[in-house]
């Protein structure tokens, strides 16, 4: 049940922003479903070729947003990682590095609160949190929505912070520009193998929390010759959101995907 | 769990088919899903009851064709079969791949009365 209006609405999705307690948009909730009602004759049984992509439907609206944000010269970076990993302490420390040369605009995504949403509205820039309820993964359709409710300026950078998990969002396509996957330290140093789908679709990806690497026994190489292993066309990064280390390097990637747009 | 909202996205897609082909009663429902395409069989059947409930598509027998992963090697260009992301040319033992097949999942047929 949403936590604010008290509307049965399930898991749908619910679009906030910091600040405005009381507006809150619900995400696709326009009863999808087909109500069988009606009696029928039971006659003969057809068979009907259908040959659809189960995700269709997502993919044809991530492309519409990858349009859109192609023709506004808009870089979009999705990132992806497991709970805990840094990637709002990333975006906080990346943002004041950026902000200065283009404008930007943050989706931030998470099943409940707006507890990141507040993080990155105190750095001054536009942010929308996507609250998915038991959903564990943005979708096309929500990042739709929310950048109708942003508008990113022309020329800018829109970072979507994706719902902490490295199963579920790999699959979903929301018409970024790029993928970032963060990993922390912290972490086994074979997540590459265990969660190959998303190491497989990334483009990028970020061994975050270097700093504690004389701390705990993870072995950096490794993980990276996993992640190669799992997709050889996948760049690396090694970086420390808290001290700043590698901060340089991430951002000239950052920029150098520009190039494309 | 995306399971639950592919299973939703699968019931959208074909109660939708089944209205425009006169909105009878969806007996059959034929998936073909690559070994890579990252659904768990189980858990999406089990939500299939779920997000059929009330739908034209409630009770349909699902009928799952498993389609095995293929790929080419991109330094000597041999076909293989591979179980996952993780795998190696069985003739030059190089690790970059491109995937052939096994990425697909979509919604073959379906069957109505």
């Amino acid at each position: 049940m949403c936590d604010k209006c008290g509307c049965s609405s399930g898991g749908g999705a619910v679009m906030r922003r910091p600040g405005n307690d009381t507006g809150h948009v619900h995400i696709g909730e326009d009863g999808s479903h087909a109500h069988h009602d009606r009696d029928h004759e039971h006659g003969q049984s057809r068979k009907i070729e259908v040959e659809q992509d189960v995700l269709l439907k997502n993919n044809l609206l991530a492309e519409r947003n990858r349009g859109y944000f192609d023709a506004k010269h808009v870089l979009v970076l999705n990132f992806l990682s497991s709970p805990g990993s840094g990637k709002t302490t990333l975006l906080e420390k990346t943002i004041p590095l950026l902000k200065d040369e283009r404008p930007v605009t943050v989706i931030e995504g998470d099943q409940q609160t707006t507890n990141d949403a507040e993080r990155i509205d105190a750095l001054g820039v536009p942010v929308i949190q996507i609250n998915t309820g038991t959903g564990c993964h943005l979708d096309a359709e929500m990042v739709h929505r929310a950048v109708r409710e942003l508008d990113p300026p022309e020329h800018s950078f829109l970072f979507i912070e994706n719902v902490g998990n490295l199963v579920c969002p790999a699959m979903f396509d929301l018409g970024e520009s790029a993928r970032v996957v963060v990993i922390s330290v912290t972490e086994g140093e074979d997540k590459p193998l265990k969660y190959p789908t998303m190491f497989r679709h990334a483009d990028l990806c970020l061994l975050n929390k270097t700093d504690l690497l004389p701390y705990v026994d993870f072995d950096a190489e490794r993980c990276r010759q996993y992640a190669l292993q799992v997709n050889h066309r996948l760049q690396w990064l090694e970086i420390s959101a808290k001290t700043g280390k590698g901060l340089d390097q991430w951002t000239a990637w950052v920029r150098s995907r520009l190039a494309g747009l | 769990m995306h399971e639950m909202s592919i299973a939703l996205s699968v019931i959208d897609a074909v109660t939708t088919r089944a209205l425009q082909e006169g909105g009878g009663r969806v007996t059959e429902i034929e998936l073909a899903i690559g070994s890579l395409a990252g659904v768990q069989l189980e858990s999406l059947r089990f939500c299939f009851s779920a997000a059929s409930r009330g739908t034209l598509a409630e009770h349909a027998e699902i009928v799952i064709h498993e389609r095995h992963a293929e790929a080419q090697c991109v330094d000597c260009s041999s076909r293989f079969a591979i179980g996952s992301y993780l795998a190696r040319c069985p003739v030059c033992a190089g690790y970059r791949f491109t995937v052939v097949s096994g990425e697909e999942f979509s919604i073959q047929s379906i069957t109505i009365e």
